[in-house]
């Protein structure tokens, strides 16, 4: 936002439409290709997970520090999928103990602002909270609010960079740039593969492109005989050498959940 | 066959009521120093406290029905009225398709701001335990909640009222004179077997969170009487009748909360029969920075007015009172957070200022600092009898 101010004080009117004109003129064919391919990916990724209807799963963090000492946080999650719009999420927090009894409730969106509710165990008070904090670390964690919310095609704009073999796998690989102006990255560099289009690897730059956190997804499960979910991933900031690992366990699809089960009312339920 | 499914079911069954059935606890030691001499010669400059709670939940016929236990108990150093033991809940839940009933001792909480809670007022404040009337003592009751399309209703049917509790003799925090709870008085001939009644609608409307309450019974605010017998001055608990409507909403925008709670209430009071409408307002907004100077540090702004329209000596604390607070959450693996908070009264002058902190230490543990301060306060002001009681808390709190 304000580079591009600084940008149009500093050059004049004429030499700014060439700027902007002159690589939309020579790479337009290109970068198109790369933008469609990009996208059709994002597309194929989203389709994949399509129908599940709704999930749950109980989840361990691993939090590290730079000097290798941990803290463990152990929660729990529903997710009712949404048509047309994002997931509706309950997280429930056992550990540490003294949130334990803590209930989290998203309504996600594509575009406009998440609606989020927090149950306070000892004073039985629910709360609405903003959700402006995209960019947030989630439990101390370094996972941001954004990084655990659903994943929407809608999100982001993409480009295709090339493809890449590793672990006997083909992999495409995308970039993604976030749409919305409070996220905390500039970019994301997604690893795909080819053959069941499952995320293997992530890397995040922060807003001034510098290379802030990697996301590797491992062990990776198929569910109802289509939904894959990997039990293990790990984020590592190499700006601050502390990492984070979750370890997914019991995920259960289809479970039959309602609307109901993601209230104000059914926060203040949850266990 | 049957063998196969015995074996598979006992697997699988400790799992399910280990789920299912828990008990969680925790104990507190709580030291408070007050920085000045005490009013009374009975009162101490300093003092211990320790607590337990514990809680026990059960869940069966497919989370259709729940039990809930949860007692608790505070034995203090010197107040022997601070030493108290309360039921906070003993309920029992059964869901039906969009209903839910509950027969039991439970807490409830309405409302939306921060320095203020007007609409809440279905539990009585354990006001021993801090000043900030957030630990509520458990009410009995019978309660629906359904819900609809057009939002939750709630019904509750109250039938045994709490007392509210006071610092006793040697207890600091309180009036210049006692409160002699022995001789409380209620307004209604059916004391505290009067059958209060509460009925609440709330809903979510976009980025609208609204309820509108009303309650009808005994008010949970004592009136407290000067009396002197035998040439010693107590204080005598009155327990007017009280119609109250409330209303609160919260807007919530981007990094704004919006937040309003307002009550309109008539008393039966045969006192000052002239003064039985009143209302209360209080309203504001929160307003949150996130990742100050790039760090994971968050500061939020609080501001709220409280006004009351009751004078002169049944004037409650904030009547004509800003409210402005910045809270500090660093967001760190600690959960480490301050809090501090002035509330300056427009008329008379005076300040309430609080400072609280407060973070994890390890897994089990987490430790709490507590600061408050009575400022500026004349003999006419209602902070007036807390004038010497200026402390700082340290709170360590264990689970297990």
């Amino acid at each position: 936002m304000i580079n591009k101010k600084t940008y149009a004080r500093i050059l004049p009117l004429p030499l700014m439409l060439l700027a902007m004109l002159l690589p939309a003129t020579a790479f337009s064919v290109d970068v198109a290709a790369d933008e469609k391919k990009g996208l059709e990916i994002a597309v194929e990724v989203d389709l994949r997970d399509e129908g599940f209807t709704d999930s749950s799963a109980s989840l361990e963090m691993i939090l590290r520090n730079r000097h290798g000492e941990t803290s463990e946080r152990q929660l729990r999650n529903k997710t009712l999928e949404v048509a047309d719009d994002g997931d509706k999420v309950i997280i429930i927090f056992d550990t540490p103990r003294d949130v334990k009894g803590t209930a989290f409730l998203s309504f996600t969106h594509k575009l406009e602002a998440d609606d989020q509710w927090l149950y306070l165990p000892a004073l039985k008070r629910v709360k609405r909270i903003a959700s402006r904090n995209k960019a947030g670390p989630f439990m101390g964690s370094e996972f941001a609010y954004e990084d655990i919310s659903s994943q929407e095609v809608e999100k982001y704009t993409y480009r295709h960079i090339k493809d890449e073999t590793f672990d006997d796998r083909d992999h495409f690989i995308i970039e993604r740039d976030p749409v919305d102006s409070k996220s905390g990255y500039k970019r994301q560099r997604v690893w795909i593969d080819k053959a069941e289009y499952r995320i293997w690897k992530i890397d995040f730059y922060d807003r001034k492109d510098s290379l802030l956190k990697t996301l590797i997804y491992d062990d990776y499960n198929q569910y109802v005989k289509k939904f894959w979910r990997a039990n293990i991933m790990e984020m590592t900031n190499h700006q601050t050498g502390k990492s984070t690992r979750l370890n997914w366990k019991n995920f259960s699809f289809q479970n039959g959940f309602s609307e109901k089960a993601f209230t104000k009312n059914a926060l203040k339920k949850a266990r | 066959m049957l063998n196969r499914l015995l074996i598979i079911s006992l697997a699988v069954l400790p799992l399910s009521v280990l789920h299912a059935a828990e008990w969680s606890n925790q104990a507190s030691i709580e030291a408070r120093y007050f920085f000045d001499d005490a009013l009374n010669p009975k009162q101490h400059d300093s003092n211990l406290s320790v607590t337990f709670e514990s809680e026990f939940y059960h869940d069966w016929d497919d989370d259709q029905q729940r039990v809930v236990f949860t007692p608790f108990a505070r034995l203090d150093q010197h107040d022997s009225e601070r030493s108290h033991v309360d039921l906070r809940e003993l309920y029992w839940r059964r869901s039906f398709e969009n209903t839910d009933l509950y027969v039991g001792v439970r807490k409830i909480f309405w409302g939306v701001t921060e320095s203020l809670h007007l609409v809440d007022i279905i539990n009585q404040s354990d006001s021993i335990e801090n000043l900030d009337g957030e630990d509520k003592l458990g009410q009995p009751m019978i309660s629906l909640t359904h819900s609809t399309e057009l939002g939750d209703w709630s019904l509750y049917l109250l039938p045994w009222f709490r007392e509210r509790t006071f610092a006793g003799l040697e207890g600091r925090l309180r009036p210049p004179f006692v409160v002699d709870h022995a001789s409380a008085q209620f307004e209604s001939g059916d004391d505290e077997k009067h059958i209060d009644s509460a009925l609440r609608w709330s809903h979510v409307i976009d980025d609208w969170d609204v309820g509108l309450s009303w309650f009808h019974g005994t008010d949970r605010a004592p009136q407290l009487i000067p009396q002197t017998t035998n040439g010693t001055t107590t204080l005598l608990p009155f327990y007017a009748q009280l119609d109250q409507i409330g209303l609160d909403a919260q807007y919530t925008y981007e990094s704004w909360l919006w937040k309003l709670e307002t009550v309109s209430r008539r008393h039966d009071n045969r006192f000052s029969p002239a003064l039985n409408r009143s209302n209360a307002t209080v309203g504001g907004f929160e307003y949150t920075w996130y990742g100050l100077f790039d760090s994971a540090t968050d500061i939020g702004l609080v501001m709220e007015y409280q006004y009351d329209s009751r004078e002169g000596n049944r004037a409650p604390i904030a009547n004509n009172d800003i409210a402005v607070g910045g809270r500090l959450t660093f967001n760190d693996v600690q959960d480490t957070t301050l809090l501090a908070l002035v509330a300056s009264d427009f008329d008379q002058r005076e300040r309430f200022i609080s400072f609280e902190g407060s973070r994890r230490l390890g897994e089990l543990m987490s430790i709490s600092l507590e600061s408050r301060f009575f400022s500026n306060t004349s003999p006419q002001s209602s902070l007036h009898s807390l004038r010497d009681d200026d402390y700082f808390e340290a709170t360590l709190t264990r689970y297990f």
